[in-house]
């Protein structure tokens, strides 16, 4: 349960720089645990700041990281509503990495789910107190008085007072019982299922938003790191004497690799830096680098092997994963039609536009970093661990962020730059480039799946087995597991939507070979392709309409408990396909060489359906239109949450025309954008997306769960315009794009 | 000594000559707007003008803005702002970082072509990459900055 508390005003302004006078409130709840994958239970820990000074200008504090989904707006505005605050003048200011501010953790599309009621609140008790203090200089019960619009409203007289000539009587006032908190109903809010337009708005077309490659302390060092080709590979020798005649480099030094503890911290690669007084001579000095390796035990990694492997090792049973029910072999011996099919899913890397970078100032006593980070408490603790400086002495300032997609949740970056300040003795920034970026990431896994189902004889699906090797997240933590985790395997796959007396799902072995991190919508990108390719095969062998195969399948309306507050419903699942077929107007004419495809997905506890319109010609295809509907339950941003999906439509895009990371003789393949590819404007189609309104059940994930259904979508779509099926991504592979 | 001319303004810099002007503009004049994204001109986000022409200045040598003017997102100009105004009422960035890129490329499509078509907007804009996808925005907001323009006149 949340408890609000009263901060002391002078460590808010020691903590935060703030020199004006204000009342300032802080709303903690118990501390969570640190969770590196996206969590089925919504446990969460806020710990938010609101200060509203004598002028009237509040600063709200955002303890999550800003990387493009708008969580600083969001956020605020929840605050901002149940304070009757008006908008202009709120402004937003970024905690460092504090684990009291409770979890930071940026990642599994959990911000508006978990934080929303504990801001609002925060407002709301903020609300209270000015109306208390109000009514004591009116000296009328408070019962009389109302907040509207940034004035505390005296209803019988008409009197007013601004929320700014209140703080000082404010400040006087005790923090009301939680319990005596009244939350506005939906009806009346005023910013919450609106459209605010991102607060950042002015910083990002004026190129004054400080990203972290943008940072800049007074004789600052910049750097680059030459890291292995292979992962966990470490530097035999090397030759700095070209290197340190480059002109503007400074020096060049070995960096051991930090091998992170057991069970947690990412720790950092190692390699040879080379120190400049400029990006540009330690990116070219790093170039001028002699270096000879030990390549390691993944020295002969090969991605197609390893694909030849997971594939014939799905033609052995695997271990059967917990959710398995009924019994699927007498489902398959009593079956009328059996269909079988095996997809891959490549290993694929985030690449956000602004490369992973980190500024750090090793003190000796002290440390402090500035960073886009997604997760600035693991940095601060990874950081205290490794350098043994208490927690409290190391200080992790967020930038924003980027790009993040799971990326900049990892701190090994960070870690870099703080053993390098450390070895100089100087603040320094270490850049990435961006062929550092692709070649050294903490990849999205790689997947083989096979799948089998069979039709009893009125053709109903009587049985299906599902069996899956993907390597683990975990293997990136010790101790190492060769085989995906079960918080892994319940993104989509022991969990999917469809309502099976009889289904078994296998878990095969993988082993990891490079480091393996979780990118937007993580498992969901494979079980997402898997389940819905399939189901679309299915239908076609059943000459059934794909829409109205997937409700059959989905079955009768019902609602399923699990361990989270938030139940599946899957009624709800049936009506964003219902919804987005009528968009979409499935079922109408289309013009020669078009085809639509059809997908669904339940993940971060959102209902979605993506409709593609394909059409192809001279073999290369075209994405026409993307209908999606999205049930995300109350609606926080509405315009913000219509530019997630319609990102996150771009994002599936990209990886199902183009995603691929591969490697040989242990080393990734790819370079830069010319080869590790994007969607672009001329390939981006016209994309109508529809959010269901349900402002009356709790909000669920936004930036994630748009991304599984496209790949799919898109294959269906091909499919049905071309009769070809895609079972292995990307297209490009197949001369496709 | 290097004088260059950004956004109006005179900077004498000291450095070689092969240093690309994104990095002489970013880490020895100081001007942090203008992004790195890839380094080998293929993703537009250190987009420049350099006298009017679009410029990926992460690929031209220091040297080459010698005695030019050069443009950067931290300037103004009259289709610069119209387009500032149709991307904040598009509500277009998510994470940002490319936007200034995006929109110097969009400066200098409209500094060439008063109205664009989709198929213009489709060539002039596919050098730069929005990772978070913003794409239909910022189609639309190019058109609505031509309405703008239109409206003022």
């Amino acid at each position: 349960m949340s408890n609000i508390q009263q901060i002391n005003r002078r460590d808010f302004v020691k903590l935060f720089g703030l020199a004006s006078s204000g009342i300032i409130l802080g709303c903690t709840i118990s501390s969570d645990k640190k969770e590196f994958v996206p969590q089925t239970d919504g446990k969460f820990t806020p710990n938010l700041f609101v200060q509203i000074q004598e002028d009237g200008n509040i600063i709200l504090l955002a303890s999550r990281s800003e990387m493009g989904q708008g969580i600083r707006t969001s956020l605020a505005s929840a605050i901002a509503d149940e304070l009757e605050a008006d908008w202009k003048y709120i402004t937003v200011q970024q905690a460092t990495g504090n684990a009291k501010y409770g979890n930071q953790n940026t990642d599994g599309s959990r911000s508006v789910r978990t934080l929303l009621e504990p801001m609002r609140k925060m407002g709301a008790t903020a609300k209270a107190m000015l109306i208390t203090a109000a009514a004591k200089k009116w000296n009328v019960e408070e019962s009389v008085c109302k907040a509207e619009n940034h004035f505390i409203i005296n209803k019988n007289t008409s009197d007013t007072f601004f929320f700014g000539d209140l703080v000082v009587e404010a400040s006087k006032v005790a923090m009301p019982a939680e319990e005596t908190i009244k939350l506005k109903k939906v009806e009346d809010f005023k910013f919450i299922g609106k459209t605010l337009k991102s607060i950042d708005l002015k910083d990002f077309t004026h190129g004054t938003a400080t990203y972290g490659i943008d940072v800049r302390i007074p004789n600052m060092k910049f750097a680059a790191i030459a890291r292995c080709p292979v992962t966990f590979g470490t530097v035999k020798s090397f030759d700095s004497s070209d290197a340190e005649k480059t002109a503007g480099v400074e020096q060049v030094i070995a960096l051991d690799r930090i091998v992170p503890p057991t069970g947690q911290f990412f720790g950092a690669l190692g390699g040879v830096a080379v120190v400049a007084n400029n990006t540009w001579s330690a990116f070219k000095g790093k170039l001028n680098l002699n270096i000879e390796w030990n390549y390691g035990d993944n020295h002969s990694f090969d991605t197609d092997k390893f694909k030849e492997t997971l594939t014939a090792r799905l033609q052995e049973n695997g271990k059967v994963v917990p959710g398995s029910r009924g019994n699927v072999s007498a489902a398959f011996s009593n079956s009328e039609k059996i269909i079988e099919a095996t997809y891959h899913v490549p290993f694929l890397v985030h690449a956000p536009m602004e490369v992973p970078n980190a500024t750090a100032w090793f003190k000796g006593d002290k440390i402090e970093v500035w960073a886009p980070l997604q997760d600035p408490q693991t940095a601060r603790a990874e950081i205290a661990h490794f350098f043994e400086i208490p927690l409290e002495n190391v200080t992790v300032n967020v930038t924003f962020l980027g790009g993040g997609f799971g990326r900049k949740s990892k701190s090994d970056f960070v870690v870099e730059a703080v053993a390098l300040s450390k070895k100089i003795n100087a603040p320094v920034q270490v850049v990435w480039t961006r062929e550092d970026d692709i070649k050294h990431s903490f990849y999205h896994a790689t997947s083989a799946q096979y799948l089998k189902a069979s039709f009893d004889k009125k053709g109903n699906v009587s049985g299906w087995l599902q069996r899956v090797g993907l390597p683990s997240i975990t293997s990136s933590f010790k101790p190492i597991s060769d085989y995906a985790s079960g918080l892994e395997l319940n993104q989509g796959f022991t969990n999917n939507p469809y309502d099976l007396d009889n289904f078994r799902l296998e878990n095969v072995k993988a082993e990891a070979h490079v480091r393996i991190g979780w990118m937007r919508s993580v498992v969901h990108i494979h079980s997402g392709f898997g389940n819905n390719s399939f189901v679309d095969e299915m239908a076609f062998a059943a000459k059934k309409d794909p829409v109205q195969f997937h409700l059959d399948l989905i079955g009768k309306d019902r609602v399923t408990v699990g361990r989270s507050n938030h139940s599946f419903n899957s009624k709800r699942m049936k009506d964003v396909l219902k919804n987005t077929a009528k968009n979409a107007g499935w079922g109408k004419s289309l013009p020669e060489n078009h085809g639509l495809g059809v997908a669904i997905h339940y993940s971060f506890y959102s209902y979605v359906a993506t409709i593609v319109e394909v059409s192809v010609k001279d073999k290369k295809v075209k994405i026409e239109n993307i209908w999606t509907t999205i049930d995300c339950g109350l609606v926080l941003n509405k315009d913000n949450v219509k530019n997630q999906l319609e990102g996150a439509a771009i994002f599936g895009m990209s990886l199902a025309l183009f995603g691929k990371i591969s490697a040989k003789d242990g080393a990734v393949e790819q370079h830069n954008f010319f080869d590790y590819q994007m969607t672009r404007m001329k390939d981006a189609p016209k994309i109508h997306i529809d959010i269901m309104d349900k402002m009356h059940e709790p909000p669920t994930g936004v930036g994630e769960p748009g991304v599984p259904v496209m790949a799919p979508a898109i294959c269906n779509a091909i499919f049905n315009a071309t009769g070809k099926r895609v079972r292995s991504l990307p297209l490009v592979d197949f001369g496709m794009v | 000594m290097i004088s260059l001319s950004i956004n109006g303004k005179s900077y004498s810099i000291e450095t070689q000559e092969d240093m690309p002007l994104l990095w002489a503009i970013r880490d020895i004049i100081g001007l942090t707007g203008t992004k790195f994204g890839c380094g080998v001109a293929q993703c537009g986000a250190c987009s420049i003008l350099i006298d009017g022409t679009l410029t990926k200045s992460c690929s031209m040598p220091v040297s080459y803005g010698i005695g030019k003017q050069i443009f950067t997102i931290e300037g103004s100009s009259s289709n610069l702002e119209f387009l500032r105004k149709a991307w904040n009422d598009g509500n277009v960035p998510q994470c940002g970082y490319c936007q200034s890129g995006q929109l110097i490329a969009a400066t200098s499509l409209l500094d060439k072509i008063e109205i664009p078509t989709d198929e213009d907007i489709d060539k002039a804009m596919s050098d730069n990459i929005c990772r978070c996808g913003t794409y239909t925005r910022i189609r639309k907001a190019i058109h609505e900055a031509v309405e703008l323009k239109n409206d003022a006149i």
